[in-house]
């Protein structure tokens, strides 16, 4: 089954860059699993949030620029790890699907783009395409004893009609993938809040709060670390987190991982082949607390033995 | 034939964008016609009398008159023509109004389309027939479908007035869902102490006969001779003997049963009267969690009983009720609000529903009247409303308003004051819609004497935090988020259709809308009938409504089916099939097609012949269009007559 997934695959800038650990351990997984993940020749930037804030066609012709040439690959869908791309590409297309913005897009564009390349998020093909199950069976070293929240973020699944993938308010492929992966997952309620994402340019203030209220749940919870699908998100937690203690007063020390870097140590890679180095807020705690109360029924048990 | 034609202007919603001279002059040319005239209002007094003068002055055995739809004024117009000593069959209508001249701005051409439409009708006319009603007798017993407050309403006044009535309840009590408030708006009088009576006057009641615990499995025959087969569900009590002293729920030991009466807030027991003042007051034994049904054990409840009631092997039973009117008192359901993941999607113990909240409310409800959250039994302090939970909401398909919401709402928070004075509401509306006798009144009292907050805005977003509910919302008015920490969250769930409805909406014969709400006969003027003669409807079944208002039409539906009682015979529509017996070839094939059992096979001379029952014929010509052999026709629009508008309309 998964010999014959294959994909274009879209990085975006910050998988080049902020979020480097992301595309390492995104490319690890997949190469673990099977899927096998074309890069892009000459892949641009799908325009980010500062192209749709100025002009709907200029941003659709940034991500159509992309989605012509996986057209070029002979390839039907592009996945991307990062959200924000995913929005971008996806709205591309569904903008495109009305004749008028598609000709006024193709006319910004060198080589016109067809339409019809799907955009799918790395986490959705993992869960549909290659499956809970099969995640199951590849996993080596249950993430056993690690009590963890998924936190998707505001535009993982949403607008609904638009990203078709999970449910808009209650998102539940990450929590299923911890779980099959043997983690505890516990139910977060704040999983599609916002973090206050590229606010932290113009108004700090803004995500120190908003980031902060997140944290606050999550220590609430009593989480060893929380999982995160998106480069804004983990950046504005993960990277802000001494700010945000010591703009609120509060102790926060949660590290904050990829999905992609837990389900990496799932099945047996290096925390440097997953750049856990890159992490801020250090994840030794957290992955210290896999496997921990085997471990220690392991040494009782030697200890006896021993006696 | 005599024909006299007449183009009614409507005031100037016809002759708005139609030349009715010109159409009145167009039709002195067609064949038969030998009088044609446009008139301003022809349904008026005078208008009706100017066809009279005319019939006469002009010797016309036919009148066309050209104005709206029939389903609105052919039966004034076959009056008229009797009045002039015509047969009331003689006579045909053009719609120009609803087909015409509210559709298109054209004049030319809706004059033309007028005129065709003149055309057709009197073609149509040139081969009419004077037809004769005939006379049949009608039984006169009305059953009343659902026992909540319109029901019971509808029920008492037919039994007042002399008629013999059957109500039937699906559940084991009357009451619906006013037996489960606990206040009423706006005089937050007790719900109980003023239906409770009426409940026990249905059951004291000589002339009501109550099948609770039954649901209508089948319905035949037409207005005046209906025959309905109810199903009456098994109780596994035996009703008879059955004193409700309720010494069974005591010792049941299956106390985590089902509890639809309390919402499903707290549990009960296998076998249970859902409340003190049901009617009847008989106990009902839930198969699923019976542990002798389930598995022959126990069997307290047989060992308990002093009169011997229990029958565990009970089985549904099915009687047959004839009856000659049906009125239809369905009421409704609570829209499923968990699709709003936003409030939690139903995750959240202390995120309630309204209904749930009354019965917390209520001194005979699981918490004995004290408001507790779900989650830890501990008094709230900060509870938050919201309005408009699953009603004028487009994206899940229920955008139009249940209409009571607002009113409860802010009688909740009156109530929750009353009960808890330490306590703070706040109330999210999208608009606060309170017209009615006291209404709006009582909507400031709740703000201004309870110092509830009510907030303009929607709620966003519910999440927990600690022991507490945040619930993020907008102020809308002052521009603004808003944050309350919520101990409990009750949502104002919308109504729908009761479950089930277009079921018995099948049954009936009747039609409902888009959101299976039964369609009353006309929205202005026909508010309790049907499209189906003899049914009627009253309450929630036909719109959200709330007490006064169900009531009103329980009593109005009443009122039509003594009126229609009060004859002595029902007129029947002699607009109906009918065989010609000696092109009938006895194949069948209309018996098999009719959908409402009206043609038999009868013996004719060793022959096997086809007969339309008359009464119950609805005239609806499939088994015209059926018939190998053009053999049978349907009165009034047989194959000559609409051919005949067919040729009118396709003359070239």
């Amino acid at each position: 089954m998964s010999d014959s997934l294959t994909y274009a695959y879209y990085p975006g800038c910050s998988g080049a860059g902020t979020s480097m650990e992301y595309d390492m351990s995104t490319r690890s997984v997949c190469d673990k699993l099977g899927i096998r993940l074309t890069d892009i020749p000459d892949w641009s930037c799908c325009g980010s949030t500062p192209a749709h804030t100025v002009d709907h066609s200029l941003s659709s012709a940034l991500s159509a620029r992309n989605l012509q040439l996986v057209e070029k690959m002979d390839l039907d869908t592009a996945i991307t790890p990062c959200p924000s791309c995913l929005t971008n590409l996806k709205t591309a297309e569904h903008r495109m699907q009305k004749d008028e913005m598609r000709e006024k897009v193709n006319k910004l564009l060198d080589t016109p783009y067809k339409g019809g390349v799907a955009t799918k998020s790395v986490l959705q093909i993992l869960v549909e395409d290659f499956g809970l199950d099969a995640l199951k069976k590849s996993t080596i070293k249950p993430l056993k004893g690690l009590k963890v929240a998924a936190y998707y973020g505001c535009i993982m699944n949403r607008p609904p009609e638009v990203m078709n993938f999970d449910d808009p308010e209650h998102p539940m492929a990450m929590d299923n993938i911890m779980k099959a992966m043997g983690a505890t997952v516990l139910p977060f309620p704040l999983k599609v809040e916002c973090c206050g994402a590229s606010f932290g340019i113009p108004r700090k203030d803004v995500v120190m709060k908003l980031s902060g209220k997140l944290l606050d749940v999550a220590d609430d919870l009593g989480v060893d670390a929380l999982v995160t699908a998106c480069p804004l998100c983990q950046m504005n937690l993960d990277l802000r987190q001494t700010q945000i203690n010591s703009a609120t007063g509060a102790k926060h020390n949660i590290p904050i991982f990829y999905y992609t870097q837990l389900m990496g140590l799932a099945l047996g890679m290096s925390e440097k082949e997953l750049g856990m180095d890159k992490l801020c807020v250090s994840p030794r705690k957290a992955i210290d607390a896999i496997g921990k109360e085997e471990k220690k029924i392991a040494e009782t048990l030697l200890r006896r033995r021993l006696k | 034939m005599k024909i006299g034609v007449f183009v009614c202007h409507c005031g100037t919603n016809i002759e708005g964008t139609v030349d009715t001279a010109a159409v009145a002059e167009a039709a002195r040319e067609f064949p038969g016609v030998v009088f044609a005239t446009d008139t301003m209002y022809a349904c008026s007094e005078p208008g009706q009398d100017e066809i009279i003068e005319a019939i006469k002055e002009h010797k016309l055995d036919g009148v066309v008159v050209a104005s709206c739809t029939p389903r609105m004024h052919e039966p004034t117009f076959r009056k008229t023509l009797e009045r002039a000593g015509l047969n009331r069959y003689l006579f045909e209508m053009a719609n120009i109004r609803e087909h015409v001249s509210w559709i298109g701005r054209d004049r030319e051409a809706n004059t033309n389309k007028s005129v065709d439409l003149v055309r057709m009708a009197a073609a149509k006319l040139l081969n009419n027939k004077p037809l004769h009603a005939k006379y049949f007798d009608m039984n006169k017993r009305v059953m009343i479908v659902g026992g909540g407050v319109a029901g019971i309403q509808a029920a008492l006044d037919c039994a007042d007035g002399g008629l013999e009535v059957i109500l039937v309840e699906k559940t084991s009590s009357i009451g619906g869902k006013m037996a489960k408030l606990d206040k009423t708006f706006p005089t937050v009088d007790c719900s109980s102490c003023i239906l409770g009576p009426r409940m026990v006057d249905v059951a004291q009641h000589p002339n009501i006969t109550l099948y609770a615990c039954a649901e209508i499995e089948e319905v035949n025959g037409y207005v005046g001779n209906f025959s309905v087969k109810v199903k009456r569900k098994a109780t596994y009590v035996d009703w008879d003997k059955c004193t409700g002293c309720g010494i069974c729920m005591e010792k049941c030991p299956s106390k985590k049963a089902d509890n639809p009466f309390d919402e499903e807030l707290g549990k009960t027991t296998a076998i249970n009267i859902p409340f003190p003042q049901a009617i009847p007051k008989k106990a009902v034994i839930d198969p699923n969690f019976c542990i002798k049904i389930k598995r022959d054990k126990c069997g307290v409840c047989a060992k308990v009983c002093p009169s011997d009631a229990i029958v565990y092997d009970q089985v549904d039973e099915f009687v047959v009720e004839e009856v000659g009117a049906v009125v239809a008192a369905t009421g409704f359901d609570l829209v499923d609000w968990t699709v709003y993941g936003e409030y939690g999607g139903g995750q959240y113990p202390d995120v309630i529903t309204s209904l749930q909240y009354e019965r917390m409310l209520s001194a005979s409800g699981p918490t004995e009247g004290h408001i507790k959250r779900p989650s830890d039994g501990k008094e709230p302090k900060n509870v938050v409303f919201i309005q408009c939970v699953g009603s004028r909401d487009k994206s899940i398909g229920r955008p139009y308003c249940s209409g009571f919401c607002c009113m409860y709402t802010a009688k909740q928070a009156i109530l929750t004051k009353d009960h808890c004075p330490d306590s703070q509401s706040y109330v999210f509306y999208m608009d606060i819609r309170s017209p009615g006798k006291m209404f709006d009144e009582f909507t400031r009292r709740a703000q201004e004497e309870y110092n509830a907050r009510y907030i303009r805005g929607r709620v966003s977003m519910i999440y927990p935090k600690g022991d507490k509910l945040v619930v993020r919302g907008a102020d809308t008015l002052m521009g603004d988020q808003v944050e309350v920490d919520a101990d409990l969250v009750v949502l104002a769930v919308g109504a729908e259709s009761a479950h089930g409805a277009s079921d018995l909406a099948k049954k009936l014969r009747i039609s409902y809308d888009a959101y299976g709400f039964f369609m009353e006969g006309h929205p202005k003027l026909k508010p309790v009938e049907t499209n189906t003669a003899g049914v009627f409807l009253a309450g929630s079944c036909q719109g959200p409504k709330d007490i006064p208002s169900s009531v009103a039409q329980g009593s109005a539906a009443a009122a039509k089916v003594l009126a229609m009682f009060a004859k002595d015979q029902l007129e029947s529509d002699p607009a109906v099939s009918v065989v010609d017996i000696k092109r009938c070839i006895g194949c069948g094939k209309c018996i098999s097609t009719c959908p409402f059992g009206a043609i038999k096979e009868v013996d004719f001379r060793g022959q096997p012949k086809a007969e339309v029952i008359e009464t119950i014929c609805q005239g609806c010509g499939i088994c015209t269009a059926t018939c190998p052999q053009g053999a049978i026709q349907l009165q009034h629009f047989t194959d000559n007559q609409i051919l005949a508008e067919v040729n009118a309309v396709c003359r070239f």
